[in-house]
């Protein structure tokens, strides 16, 4: 019974992010419509025409900042931007929507792939790539990659996964207590993480790994704090790679405080601040909007919406989706499509081009999927079924890059088996590393907990030290 | 600037000029704390000077200020942040306790966090609720943060200072109800150290131990007691993490006894961890056990009835009495 009620949750929460991922489709219906006069068909079979239009209407005011984004350029005007959103009336920003959407008209073959694929994924997500690993173009977010690149990225795409493979292997051997495994957001990692240049700083959450990869961070640097020997301990600043936070959701005020930073130095480096669904309703992350917002402070607010939050499916975080929560802040938000590398990496570069500028933050949600458990104490058959699993797999971000790669010819079968060969290899190392990961010394606790130092720590310490070589004194007896 | 005499609030205001003065990497931010210059104009024309980049009037949102304090400082900056009252420091208490207190530790020493948090506490100012509480024990229990609290002018100056300076998270209580009397404060002299006890008075016969707003009151005790012939000694603990437990034990070595007193509630409270530390380092030299005299297990008061709440003189005496009947 509880099975049924949770699917039941999950069938409704694809249909809340269907209606509303779709009202901007009405919008394009609504356009296509008045040339064509077939969209009005289209929907009327399904009962939803009546309401098409006024919806439509709405929601394309409403995604005014969103497009604003998506053009790359600056909205118009600060004013502007925020006005929408504070007093709702959308008419102006909507009139000035068609013109700049135009040449999205003629791109309706992808975006009928899209909507093929999954209702949920809604038009409105930018798609560069789609699922059969066919190349799309996106007026917005034109993207010219080679070849190299594109074998680059898949690289990454491929070396992470398996590292994270190896980190749930390595728990269930015992080697770790706990992992949590970034599977099937592989996409939104690298993709994000390869558009940042060495002077952005990114604020992870601790499901990060495949960014991390892409800041360089050694994979082995990210076991110890599941392992239980330290709880980071990497330097952040060697990486510009903030250790992972379990606490969901603060991260991103610190991102938010670090951009006001490099905004008041003049600097122009972007932050990022990685985030998921579930994050979304913690005050903290409504508090790092506004202050972002407020202090025009450079902040990409990078959302995996991996659909779930441990057991909770979206539908119990928000009724709208998540990117339309930027517009409430003043800032431009938009969807993309987390499991196409390459969009999320014309994305991010556009709205870490965006925020470097001085404009203020950009939300992007990257919408998703978590194929594994939340971590591996979870048992994700609990709560979702199993043919929503297979429909995900079915959009692997890596499959998508490999028949991509497949169509292009831009991989021969040398550059595989070298890839699968240095995949080993980097499960082997880490196989050791962790193997070899000395456990600290006892009197370790006591380090680093001040920087000035604590007369009450010192104390303890050397209490502490006196009680163990109690020991070693009557062993030495 | 040589010695001046001025209100405890002066002090602190000039502490923060001078760190501001000293240091562009020192930040102000808050609340109301620019044009306004604070509800209680500690920060009064400190954003007139320094401008708006660096006296920053924040969104009303506690946590969004901790948690953007700390970026801040992972930037390289100073953020000294007023939290307006004693009871609205909760909703950024996660931010403190779970993020600013640990990640030094995280990061292996790698990052520092110099984030003063500046806290005006404590009651008898007549406020309505969530105005007059003292919430020190709630931070002293978390390990990666310093809690000290002045009670002086001279102390609120270069304990601010101080505070400023240093790499970790201090937790700084300014007690509220003492922000308009005035001392001596000398901005060229050689201040205590942060962390070290004070004896604000000698005595033979009993140590009182108090900080922030109670040291007045330990104070009026002892001028009270002496009238009948009674030698209270009067240590100003001044620092509640690390406390100067050295400082507190060579007293009570002396006078055999010790009351303890705060606003707060006694129970846990900082006059707990002092009697313990104390019963365990002057066993022999106790002739009573250790007393405290302070709030109640009870939420704070209304106003009206705060004078019977709050540890004020008789009640004081009556404790010392207590401890002298021994």
């Amino acid at each position: 019974m509880t099975v049924e009620s949770t699917s039941r949750d999950t069938a409704r929460s694809t249909t809340t992010q269907e209606s509303t991922a779709r009202q901007p489709v009405g919008r394009t219906q609504a356009r296509t419509a008045a040339g064509k006069s077939t969209a009005g068909k289209t929907t009327a079979g399904k009962s939803t025409s009546g309401k098409a239009k006024p919806t439509a209407r709405k929601s394309a005011a409403g995604n005014a900042t969103a497009n604003g984004a998506a053009n790359g350029k600056p909205p118009a005007k600060k004013a502007t931007t925020r006005k929408p959103a504070a007093s709702g009336t959308a008419a102006k920003p909507a009139a000035r929507k068609p013109a700049a959407k135009k040449p999205a008209a003629g791109k309706s073959p992808a975006r009928g792939t899209a909507a093929r694929t999954k209702p949920a994924d809604g038009p409105e997500m930018v798609q560069l790539l789609t699922p059969e690993g066919e190349r799309v173009e996106h007026p917005d977010y034109p993207l010219t990659v080679s070849h190299e690149e594109l074998r680059g990225l898949y690289r990454d795409m491929v070396l992470s996964r398996r590292f994270d493979a190896e980190a749930t292997a390595l728990q269930r051997q015992g080697e770790l207590g706990l992992w949590p495994s970034m599977l099937g957001q592989e996409a939104a990692q690298i993709g994000s993480g390869r558009a940042l240049r060495a002077d952005d700083y990114v604020f992870p959450t601790y499901r990060e790994h495949g960014v991390a990869w892409c800041r360089g961070v050694d994979p082995t640097q990210l076991l110890g704090m599941f392992r239980g020997v330290n709880h980071g301990g990497w330097d952040p600043n060697s990486n510009n790679f903030h250790l992972y936070t379990i606490v969901i959701g603060s991260q991103t005020l610190h991102a938010a405080g670090y951009a006001m930073g490099v905004a008041k130095d003049g600097g122009d480096a972007a932050v990022m601040a990685y985030f998921g669904d579930g994050a979304s309703s913690q005050g903290d992350v409504a508090e790092a909007f506004t202050f972002a917002a407020v202090y025009q402070a450079p902040v990409v607010f990078f959302c995996q919406n991996n659909q779930w939050a441990i057991s909770e499916p979206t539908e119990r975080q928000t009724r709208v989706p998540l990117y339309q929560r930027a517009q409430g802040y003043g800032f431009p938000g938009l969807r993309v499509d987390g499991n196409d590398v390459l969009a999320v990496l014309a994305t991010t570069r556009a709205a870490a081009e965006q925020t470097r500028s001085g404009q203020g933050p950009v939300l992007i949600e990257a919408f998703t999927y978590r194929m594994g458990a939340h971590t591996t104490s979870d048992d994700p058959t609990r709560y979702r079924r199993q043919e929503e699993l297979e429909s995900w797999e079915a959009r692997d971000p890596i499959l998508r890059l490999r028949r991509h790669l497949d169509r292009e010819g831009a991989a021969d079968e040398a550059f595989h088996s070298e890839l699968e060969a240095e995949s080993e290899t980097l499960a082997r190392r880490v196989r050791e590393a962790i193997r070899t990961m000395p456990d600290p010394d006892p009197i370790a606790m006591f380090d680093h907990i001040y920087a000035d130092g604590h007369t009450l720590v010192d104390e303890e310490r050397a209490e502490f030290a006196g009680y163990l070589a109690s020991f070693a004194d009557h062993e030495g007896n | 600037m040589t010695v001046e005499k001025m209100a405890f609030s002066k002090a602190i205001n000039s502490a923060l000029r001078a760190s501001l003065e000293s240091d562009p990497k020192t930040l102000v931010m808050g609340e109301d704390v620019g044009k306004l210059g604070g509800v209680f104009r500690i920060t009064d024309g400190l954003q007139k000077d320094f401008g708006e980049e660096r006296v920053i009037d924040t969104p009303l949102a506690e946590s969004g200020i901790v948690g953007s304090a700390i970026g801040l400082a992972l930037r390289g900056y100073r953020p000294v942040v007023e939290i307006q009252f004693d009871g609205f420091v909760f909703p950024a208490y996660d931010q403190i306790v779970t993020q600013l207190a640990k990640m030094h530790a995280r990061a292996l020493g790698k990052v520092k966090l110099p984030v003063v948090i500046r806290i005006p506490y404590g009651g008898g100012i007549g406020a309505v609720e969530h105005h007059s509480e003292s919430p020190e024990a709630l931070f002293t229990h978390v390990a990666g943060l310093k809690v000290v609290t002045p009670s002086t002018p001279s102390d609120g100056y270069w304990m601010l200072r101080q505070a400023i300076e240093c790499d970790d998270p201090v937790i700084f209580l300014e007690p509220k109800g003492r922000y308009w009397e005035k001392g001596e404060v000398d901005a060229e002299g050689i201040p205590d150290g942060l962390h070290t006890a004070r004896v604000a008075r000698a005595g033979t016969d009993l140590t009182v131990a108090a900080y922030g707003p109670t040291v007045r009151t330990a104070l009026q005790a002892a001028k009270a007691a002496e009238e009948e012939g009674r030698s209270l000694e009067v240590v100003d603990l001044r620092s509640l993490s690390p406390i100067d437990f050295d400082t507190v034990q060579r007293s009570v070595e002396r006078t055999g006894r010790l009351v303890v007193t705060h606003e707060a509630p006694v129970f846990q409270g900082v006059g707990a961890e002092v009697a313990a530390r104390i019963t365990e380092r002057c066993f022999y030299h106790l002739e009573a056990p250790v007393l405290r005299v302070g709030g109640f297990h009870a939420p704070y008061p209304p106003a009206r009835l705060e004078d019977e709440y709050l540890p004020g003189l008789d009640r004081l005496l009556d404790g010392v009495d207590r401890a002298l009947a021994y």
